[in-house]
């Protein structure tokens, strides 16, 4: 190789290659997705663009680098699928027969136990293949079954999101700061978790004070410490007797801490989609009662 | 005794070639050895915050997200670009035969880079950085780096149009690439971020692309290329095959151009695995790279006066195979899944990025210099201590840090484990790290005032008596009456 144009032609080649793979390929897939009904279950439009408070927010946390610290994308490793057995209907013997034949790994029923404590669920973990199978056989029969599918992965076992991150829930984001470090927790769906902004404004003021032991540094510089006077703010901070400013003072968030809270409030991305399929806890135990 | 017959050698008057390179890699090195110091200082600050979060926490500028993008920015770009154009230079124009051409054009480029790397590093700390991994700098500091950059490239590629000696050495097509590489990711990357904003996670597509394309494929042109030239230099022998450096630029072009998108990443399955085997196929880069340099340093002996230079590349052809494994291992799907988002992943980016680029740099800077200079170095020991500074501290922030990150992989991947006893597992390696980050301070401190020591020497003794000259008193018996 002992021509310069060779050698430029070679590397102008390759970036190419690699611009149409990784840019421009996936900018066709992903980069024209758009608010829909892609939902499962439901006819929610998904995804939504923030409020404007919590687009504010985003602001905040892009000019402090909250995300060298956080990640924002929940990683889900598959699905489990299980079958729950409703109702058995008025003949039970019917039911075993057809899960029997239906060939799932069950060579007789003949505990009348079986039948009992109902929804039950009769196949943990099984493939979906064998769960049509079962469902098809105990419908057929009269009973009432149902297939869950339940993301699967440390992730969603930490409660950091119901399921795995897709591309639609960074859609109207800008910058997208997916994060690559987990020096603090996963914030993808921080505002299911902790929906209450007084919490975060206290929290960014003191974080050991709220959670025990945290790496956290304070973010003071997003509060102005300031005398009460005749009228207190009515924004003011409550804060705990060991990090109270002097008597006769009062924290006050200032915007940017008022933006950032709602931004983290915002964080949210239960919405359920056909991409991670799954089934919404709240179909299986439909009821009226408040939640506890 | 070695040392001192490297600064007699050296002392000898530079040729025109060696002239014509001064000003502008004065200028280069001197401002990337100021920006490296900066780099340490600012990791420092950052991993001080592991040892009391209540650090600096008062002062907006100081909190931690900033001062670590700030670090990662000026190491990336006040440092290792701008070193690595330098030694690029000097390359170009010593395996040319031909001085450059037009050196107050270097100068104004190096200018314009370093006044870009100057504002982008204070925005990041004023609350302005973009929020893009590798790429905070907001746009108009990008812009300067992109002019500055196609000075600079240009004036390299004129250098290497008008070379006398017209065969190609391999150091030369890694430099070529190099130099269209830079400005075409660069330009890439802001045009599709700030100009013509592509939507949601594409943002990250892009970012991917560039971090991979800047810190595994520029690095290493430019790296491959210092050690591939140098290398050879330094033992007084040839390249042991150039077949097999073509196979290393092929390889690391075609395959390394396709890495970098984490195996975690929330985009189409086909994206990351795509990346996976890429990354895996670099391995045959990493392997040739080794064969070739191992076979042509076996059994050799340096030229008097070089061993310094000689063990920084020798350390950095080390981390360059280290990074590139742990590269790998970060890609894959199940080793992947344990090691991404752990302090794993930092300590690949400090071995690709310090360990195996800067290393390199370092020791050829110290190899240049001298003779660009021509005199010796200011202190011609501090080399060797430098290299041992360099050496033990960047390993001891990597290995806690890759140690830990496993460590804390494993404990992430069970959800019994709570979050809050993961996170403090990882103080004793983040607290241990601060330690080597100190030692890679005091090396580098050490690299600069040496620098600038010799650059004031040599500009007085070059200045003085031109100004004695100037200013000396006419002898009256020579003045007409």
């Amino acid at each position: 190789m002992n021509y310069g144009p060779l050698v430029f032609l070679t590397a102008f080649v390759a970036l190419s290659a690699s611009w149409f793979g990784f840019v421009l390929t996936p900018q066709i897939q992903i980069g024209r997705l758009t608010e829909s009904t892609n939902t499962l279950n439901t006819a929610e439009l998904y995804p939504k663009a923030r409020p404007g408070q919590a687009a504010q927010g985003l602001q905040v946390y892009r000019a402090n680098g909250c995300a060298a610290c956080h990640t924002q994308q929940t990683v889900q490793e598959g699905t489990s699928i299980d079958v729950y057995l409703l109702e058995v209907g008025t003949n039970a013997a019917a039911v075993s027969t057809a899960l029997v034949k239906a060939n799932v790994g069950f060579t007789r029923i003949d505990d009348p136990g079986f039948f009992l404590n109902l929804p039950k669920n009769i196949l943990p973990g099984t493939t979906i293949e064998a769960a049509k199978r079962a469902f098809k056989g105990a419908q057929s029969a009269g009973a009432k079954a149902q297939i869950r599918i339940n993301p699967q992965g440390p992730d969603i076992a930490r409660h950091w999101g119901v399921r795995g991150s897709v591309a639609a829930d960074y859609l109207f984001d800008q910058p997208v700061m997916l994060g690559s470090q987990r020096v603090g927790p996963d914030l993808s769906n921080v505002g299911a978790r902790l929906p209450d902004v007084n919490w975060h404004l206290l929290h960014l003021y003191a974080p050991q004070q709220v959670v025990k032991g945290s790496l956290m540094p304070p973010h003071r510089f997003l509060f102005n410490v300031a005398k009460a006077g005749q009228h207190p703010s009515p924004d003011a901070l409550q804060v705990p007797p060991e990090v109270a400013p002097a008597p006769g003072y009062e924290v006050v968030p200032k915007p940017e801490a008022v933006a950032l809270a709602a931004y983290l409030v915002s964080l949210n991305s239960s919405t359920p989609v056909f991409e991670t399929p799954m089934t919404l806890a709240s179909s299986a135990t439909s009821t009226n009662s408040p939640a506890k | 005794m070695n040392e001192r017959s490297s600064n007699q050698s050296a002392a000898t008057a530079p040729d025109e070639i060696s002239l014509s390179c001064r000003g502008p890699l004065v200028m280069l090195f001197l401002h990337a050895a100021f920006w490296l110091v900066a780099a340490s200082v600012l990791a420092l600050v950052a991993s001080l915050k592991f040892h009391s979060p209540a650090f600096l926490s008062g002062c907006a500028w100081l909190t931690y997200g900033r001062v670590h993008s700030a670090a990662v920015n000026a190491q990336l770009y006040g440092f290792a670009v701008q070193a690595g154009l330098g030694v690029a230079l000097w390359i170009i124009a010593q395996t040319g035969r031909s001085p450059l051409p037009h050196p107050l054009g270097f100068i104004i480029g190096a200018a314009v880079w370093n006044l870009g790397v100057l504002s982008g590093i204070v925005a990041i700390l004023a609350g302005q950085g973009t929020g893009y991994e590798n790429l905070e700098f907001p746009f108009y500091s990008a812009l300067l780096l992109f002019l500055g950059f196609l000075v600079v490239g240009s004036g390299a590629l004129l250098a290497i149009h008008s070379r006398r000696e017209r065969s190609l050495t391999p150091a030369h097509w890694f430099l070529v690439a190099a130099l269209f590489w830079f400005p075409w990711i660069l330009s890439g990357a802001y045009l599709l971020l700030t100009v013509w904003p592509v939507r949601g996670l594409m943002q990250s597509m892009v970012v991917w692309w560039f971090g991979g394309n800047l810190t595994f494929v520029w690095l290493s042109l430019v790296g491959l290329a210092a050690l591939f030239h140098f290398i050879p230099q330094i033992l007084g022998r040839p390249l042991h095959s150039r077949q097999m450096a073509l196979f290393t630029f092929w390889t690391l072009l075609f395959f390394g151009s396709w890495t970098g998108i984490p195996s975690t990443a929330p985009v189409p399955a086909w994206i990351p695995a795509l990346s996976a085997v890429m990354t895996l196929l670099t391995l045959v880069t990493l392997l040739s790279a080794w064969t070739n340099l191992r076979q042509t340093n076996s059994g050799g002996q340096p030229l008097p006066g070089n061993l310094a230079p000689l063990r920084f590349l020798l350390f950095g052809l080390g981390m360059f195979q280290l990074a590139g494994l742990m590269r790998i291992v970060l890609s894959l799907p199940v080793l992947g899944h344990i090691t991404s988002f752990t302090w794993f992943a930092p300590a690949q980016i400090q071995l690709q990025s310090f360990g195996f680029f800067s290393m390199v740099m370092l020791g050829a800077v110290y190899f240049i210099f001298p003779r660009v200079m021509g005199s010796g170095l200011s202190c011609t020991k501090a080399p060797l201590r430098h290299f041992w500074l360099a050496a033990v501290g960047c390993l001891l922030v990597a290995l806690p840090w890759a140690v830990g990150g496993v460590a804390q992989g494993l404990k992430l991947a069970d959800a019994s484990i709570p979050f809050m006893v993961i996170s403090h597992s990882t103080l004793s390696f983040l607290r241990a790290s601060s330690l080597g980050e100190v030692l890679i301070l005091v090396g580098n401190l050490m690299f600069a005032m040496n620098l600038l020591m010799t650059t004031t020497r040599c500009a007085s003794t070059f200045f003085l008596p031109a100004f004695l000259a100037i200013t000396a008193q006419t002898p009256k018996a020579e003045v007409k009456p």
